[in-house]
C-alpha cells in the first residue's frame, strides 16, 4: 500500500503546526499517520452525496446579550502567567528584522 | 468509624453531615488518611489540597452547628479532573506546557461544586489535554488500575475514575469528547456519565474537541451520580453552546430515580456485542436478560454507519484540537523555551518542548486534515459522516427508548502495552466515540467482572436530554445487582 503521505509532507504540516520535530519524530508520524490517515479513509466507503456536514449536534444558534460593561481580569492577574514581561507588557523577541 | 465512613455513598454522607451526625473534617481527614496509604500506588492525583479541603470542611461543620443552611453536596471530599480550571493549585492538562500556570478563575463546574459546599480534595492525572484512552499520555506522573496495578486505568479521565474505585474521595469529574468518562469508569468499576452536549457548562474546561468535549461525575453509584448532575448541570451565559432552561429544563435528578421504566423498550445492536471479548460479551447478554426480568421489552436493530465513526471522529477531533491548542505558543502563559532565535522559533521550539508526542500526533493529523487540498477529502468528509451516524441513533430512538451496549471491547489492559501503536488504542474507543458524535448522553455503570477479576461496564444510551429517564434506567440494573458494591484490594 502506497504510503499516504512522506517526509516532505510532514514537514510542511510541522510548520503549518508550529511544531519543531526531530528528524526521529518525522520518520515515526510519518508511519503512524500514513497508518492512520489509510483508516481514516474507510468514510470513502460511505456514499455521502446530498448528506449536510453536521458541524453542531444541536440546534445552536447565535446567542446575543446586552453590550453591557462589565468587570475583567485586570492587568495583574493578566500578566501573572507571562513567560517574560516586561512593566505592563508581554515580552517578545523581536518580530522585524533590524534592516 | 473511620472506615464506616468510607462506605457511605456522597448522598449518605451529606445527609449525615447536614444533619450533624458526621463530621465534615472527619470525611476528609478519611480520605486523606487512604490518600497517604495508597496514592504512591494508585497515582491518581497531580495536586491535592489538605490544607485547604479541611478548612473548608471545617467551615462546613461550624455552618452545620451554628444552624445554618449547607449546599447539595455538604462537606463531601470530591476529585476534579486536571483540565478544569481553578483559581487554586496549577491547572496543568497533565501537560509539560502548562505544568505552571496558574488559572486566574474557575471553571462554572468548579464554582457549582464549591457553592454546594462540596470539598475539593485535588486534581486528577489524565491523559495530556484529554488525549487518549490509558493515561499513559501524561505528561507528569503514571496512574494505575487499583483493581490490578500493573494494568492501565482507561483514560483519559484515568485519575478521577481509579481516584474513585480506590476510595481516594468520594466522587470525581472528568471529561468526555470520545469516551473519556466511561471508558475508565468500565476499566476501573465505577460510574461515569457523559451528559448530553450542553447540558453541563464547558467554562473553564481546557478544550480539546469543543463539538465533542462534556463534562460529568464519576461516582461510585448511580445515585450519587444523579446528586452531582444536580449540582453541575444547567444553562450558563459564559458557555454560549450550554442549554437554556426553556429548550431543555434541568429537572431533580434524583426525585424519581427509584421508580422503573415500565415497559422499558430497549435497543441492542447484536454485531457490537459480538464484538467484545467472549468475557465482555457475557456480562453484557447477563445485564441484557436482567432488564429482560424486570419487563423490559429487547429490540435488536442495525447502526450500520456506527463502524465509520472512529474514522470521523479523529478527523473531527484533531482538527478541532490543532485549532484549539494554537493558543499555546509561548507568548501569553505556558512553557516558552529558553533561548529562542527568533519569533518563530517562540512557537516552534515552546510547543516542540512543552506536548508530548500523542498531542504532537493530534495536532498534526488534525491540521493536515485542514490543510488547503485535503479538507474537502478529510474534514467536511467526516462532518457528512457525522449526520448519517447522529441518524443511526435517530431511527432507532424513533421505537426505541434506550440502546444497551458494552463501554469496551475488553477489560482494563497493561500499561504499556498498546502506547506504541497509536491506532490500537484509538481502536479501543469503538463503541464511546459514536455518542459524542450525536452529542447525546451515555453512562457506564459496573456490570460484571471476568476471569482477572478485573471490572466490565455496561453503557446505556438515550436521546438528547433524557438525563432523567437514563438514570432511572440504569438505577433499575443497579437495585438488581451488586457488581457496584465491589472494592479493590489495592496491591502495591
Amino acid at each position: 500500500m502506497a504510503k499516504r503521505i512522506d517526509e516532505a509532507l510532514v514537514r510542511k504540516v510541522a510548520k503549518l503546526s508550529r511544531l519543531d520535530l526531530t528528524k526521529a519524530e518525522v520518520e515515526e508520524f510519518t508511519e503512524q499517520l500514513s497508518a492512520i490517515l489509510e483508516y481514516v479513509e474507510k468514510m470513502n466507503e460511505l456514499d455521502t452525496t446530498g448528506v449536510e456536514p453536521l458541524a453542531h449536534c444541536l440546534p445552536i444558534s447565535n446567542v446575543f446579550r446586552e453590550d453591557s460593561v462589565k468587570g475583567s481580569l485586570g492587568t495583574e492577574k493578566t500578566l501573572a502567567n507571562a513567560p517574560q514581561r516586561d512593566g505592563e507588557y508581554f515580552k517578545v523577541p523581536k518580530i522585524m528584522d533590524s534592516e | 468509624m473511620r472506615n464506616e465512613l468510607l462506605e457511605m455513598g456522597c448522598k449518605e454522607l451529606r445527609d449525615s453531615i447536614s444533619a450533624g451526625q458526621v463530621k465534615s473534617v472527619a470525611a476528609a481527614e478519611s480520605v486523606f488518611e487512604r490518600i497517604e496509604k495508597y496514592e504512591a500506588t494508585v497515582g491518581a492525583y497531580i495536586s491535592t489540597f489538605e490544607e485547604q479541603a479541611l478548612r473548608k470542611a471545617g467551615e462546613i461543620d461550624k455552618k452545620v452547628s451554628s444552624g445554618e443552611a449547607v449546599g447539595k453536596l455538604a462537606g463531601v471530599p470530591i476529585a476534579v479532573k486536571d483540565n478544569m480550571c481553578t483559581t487554586f493549585g496549577a491547572t496543568t492538562c497533565a501537560s509539560k506546557i502548562l505544568e505552571d500556570f496558574h488559572s486566574p478563575y474557575n471553571a462554572t463546574v468548579v464554582e457549582k461544586l464549591l457553592a454546594a459546599d462540596a470539598v475539593i480534595v485535588g486534581k486528577t492525572n489524565m491523559d495530556e489535554f484529554a488525549m487518549g484512552s490509558s493515561t499513559e499520555n501524561s505528561g507528569l506522573k503514571k496512574t494505575s488500575n487499583p483493581w490490578d496495578t500493573s494494568r492501565v486505568p482507561g483514560g483519559s479521565s484515568g485519575g478521577s475514575a481509579a481516584a474513585v474505585a480506590a476510595g481516594l474521595c468520594f466522587a470525581a469529574l472528568g471529561s468526555d469528547t470520545g469516551g473519556s468518562i466511561r471508558q475508565p469508569a468500565s476499566f476501573c468499576g465505577v460510574v461515569g456519565l457523559k451528559p448530553t452536549y450542553g447540558r453541563v457548562s464547558r467554562y473553564g474546561l481546557v478544550a480539546y474537541g469543543s463539538s465533542l468535549d462534556q463534562i460529568g461525575p464519576i461516582t461510585r453509584t448511580v445515585v450519587d451520580c444523579a446528586l452531582l448532575m444536580n449540582v453541575i448541570s444547567g444553562h450558563d451565559l459564559n458557555d454560549s453552546t450550554s442549554i437554556d432552561e426553556r429548550t431543555a429544563p434541568v429537572c431533580d435528578y434524583l426525585e424519581k430515580l427509584d421508580e422503573p421504566i415500565e415497559g422499558l423498550k430497549i435497543a441492542v445492536v447484536p454485531e457490537f456485542v459480538c464484538g467484545a471479548d467472549k468475557e465482555v460479551q457475557k456480562a453484557i447478554s447477563d445485564a441484557i436478560e436482567v432488564y429482560k426480568r424486570l419487563g423490559s421489552e429487547i429490540t435488536e436493530v442495525q447502526m450500520p454507519h456506527l463502524d465509520y465513526a472512529i474514522a470521523a471522529y479523529y478527523v473531527i477531533a484533531t482538527a478541532e484540537a490543532s485549532s484549539n491548542l494554537a493558543r499555546y505558543d509561548g507568548v501569553h502563559y505556558g512553557h516558552r523555551t529558553e533561548n529562542p532565535q527568533d519569533y518563530f522559533e517562540v512557537y516552534s521550539k515552546s510547543r516542540a518542548e512543552g506536548f508530548g508526542k500523542e498531542v504532537k500526533r493530534r495536532i498534526m493529523l488534525g491540521t493536515y486534515a485542514l490543510s488547503s487540498g485535503y479538507y474537502d477529502a478529510y474534514y467536511l468528509k467526516a462532518l457528512k459522516v457525522r449526520n448519517l451516524i447522529r441518524g443511526d441513533f435517530s431511527k432507532v430512538f424513533e421505537k426505541c427508548e434506550a440502546i444497551l451496549m458494552p463501554v469496551a471491547p475488553t477489560t482494563a489492559f497493561k500499561l504499556g502495552e498498546k502506547i506504541d501503536d497509536p491506532l490500537q488504542m484509538y481502536l479501543s474507543d469503538i463503541y464511546t466515540i459514536a455518542v459524542n458524535l450525536a452529542g447525546i448522553p451515555g453512562i457506564s455503570i459496573p456490570c460484571g467482572f471476568d476471569s482477572n477479576n478485573l471490572p466490565i461496564g455496561l453503557q446505556i444510551i438515550t436521546p438528547a436530554f433524557g438525563e432523567e429517564k437514563l438514570l432511572r434506567i440504569a438505577r433499575m440494573y443497579e437495585k438488581e445487582t451488586s457488581w457496584h458494591k465491589k472494592k479493590p484490594e489495592i496491591k502495591k
